[in-house]
């Protein structure tokens, strides 16, 4: 029951995830329907209440226990229960009832995402840069021809995006380009068919119940 | 200089700064604004799902309007609550199997038709193939290149037979195909992060400062 039940689920909702692709037929239209536009995306929204308990449990137990760095994790609850607040009774432009304005000072969802999500994500994203440019210094290094192959394709393409590889030879931005539309996509094409495969196998492994292990440990 | 006045500008800019500072070494700043962002993230995450999804497509048809269907849709949402009640935390597998189920069964017609039969189609030496690269005559040239560099990575990959003879040789062009496409995936992706760190320094220099214009 424990594990049976999950299995046969994932079997039948496999089978209607496949066949709502040749299967005109309104009854299955109309599930695969309800499926998509209802249950899913409400099951999606409960998933991320897991994820937030999860979320929260982690720091509540850090700061109970004084964990390292265990002040943090009040800046982030607190932080949570105000974005959240404002969020679920201001509204997201704040057409809510709780006002999300002090005088010409807004503190609306929109503007908070817009101020603080899209700042700190590209920002974090950013300094990624620094850290591939560190590492790529210490591993890239020319000891073999496949290396010295990647080096070089990388090196080109970074050049050839740049006003300073047109300045170099009006003829690199179009090389770099070459590189992009014909090695590349034939190597990246022949992983993705590769990875295609694997996908299909997996996917038809967990349809059929041979791949188990998404239903953790427990009893059966 | 034309400092801003716009206390979000600052608010931005401190963030931004204090991410960067980790650049030094981790520190109380870089900790404070990484928290903060997990928090403002998540808090935000919890306000675009209930305004976007649980009371348009839950709550306002099931209550209001007396859609009883969405019951169950409900009742199994629940059942992921399940995993914090260690007695009957085997119900969250309910949940997980017919989310899992359906797109793991959607994915295997969407992929065999988008990564396999497309790519395959893509790749093969047809005469719309040639034209597609605007290249003249040199389009052939491309088009056996790249339906080289496919077999030749595909047999790079096959490993039921060792790698001797015929299939020495493929993979061998194969490996070159494909570390020219990591480099190129490679140089592609730290120059988009460049890009984001000339719009954060403009940010910083532009909005915030007033440096640059």
């Amino acid at each position: 029951m424990k594990k049976g039940l999950p299995l046969i689920l994932v079997f039948i909702c496999g089978i209607l995830g496949i066949i709502q692709y040749f299967a005109p037929h309104p009854v299955v239209q109309d599930t695969d329907n309800f499926f998509r536009n209802n249950l899913l995306k409400i099951l999606a929204a409960f998933a991320l209440v897991l994820g937030l308990g999860s979320l929260l449990k982690v720091h509540m137990d850090k700061i109970k226990r004084k964990r390292e760095n265990w002040q943090y994790s009040w800046v982030l609850i607190i932080v949570f229960i105000i974005t959240s607040i404002i969020g679920l009774f201001g509204g997201v432009t704040g057409e809510g009832p709780l006002p999300t304005r002090i005088g010409s000072f807004s503190f609306d969802n929109q503007t908070i995402y817009d101020n603080v999500i899209v700042p700190l994500g590209s920002t974090m994203f950013a300094l990624l840069a620094f850290f591939m440019a560190s590492a790529a210094y210490r591993a890239f290094r020319a000891r073999s021809t496949e290396a010295t192959l990647l080096l070089a394709s990388a090196f080109i393409v970074m050049l050839g995006v740049l006003p300073l590889g047109d300045r170099i030879s009006p003829h690199l931005p179009s090389f770099a380009q070459w590189i992009m539309d014909v090695p590349n996509v034939a190597g990246q094409r022949g992983i993705l068919i590769g990875v295609a495969f694997g996908i299909l196998a997996t996917a038809l492994k967990i349809i059929l119940g041979i791949e188990r292990s998404w239903l953790g440990g427990g009893g059966e | 200089m034309n400092i801003s006045l716009d206390p979000w500008i600052w608010i931005s800019a401190l963030l931004t700064v204090s991410i960067f500072s980790f650049l030094y070494r981790d520190n109380p700043f870089y900790r404070f604004a990484e928290h903060i962002f997990v928090g403002v993230a998540n808090g935000w995450a919890v306000t675009f799902y209930w305004h976007n999804i649980l009371v348009p497509s839950l709550f306002d048809p099931l209550f209001r309007r007396g859609q009883l269907l969405l019951i169950i849709p409900f009742i199994i949402g629940i059942l992921y609550l399940t995993r914090f009640i260690p007695r009957v935390s085997w119900l969250v597998r309910i949940p997980i199997g017919i989310t899992m189920g359906y797109y793991v069964g959607a994915s295997i017609p969407a992929d065999v038709q988008a990564y396999i039969i497309k790519q395959t189609q893509g790749t093969i030496l047809t005469s719309q193939n040639f034209q597609a690269w605007n290249a003249g005559n040199m389009g052939v040239v491309w088009s056996i290149i790249l339906f080289v560099g496919v077999i030749c990575t595909l047999s790079y990959f096959y490993f039921s037979k060792e790698h001797k003879g015929v299939l020495g040789i493929t993979s061998r062009i194969g490996i070159i195909f494909v570390m020219i496409g990591f480099g190129a995936a490679f140089g592609y992706t730290v120059m988009a992060r460049i890009s984001l760190l000339i719009g954060r320094l403009q940010f910083l220099l532009g909005d915030w400062l007033g440096v640059i214009h």
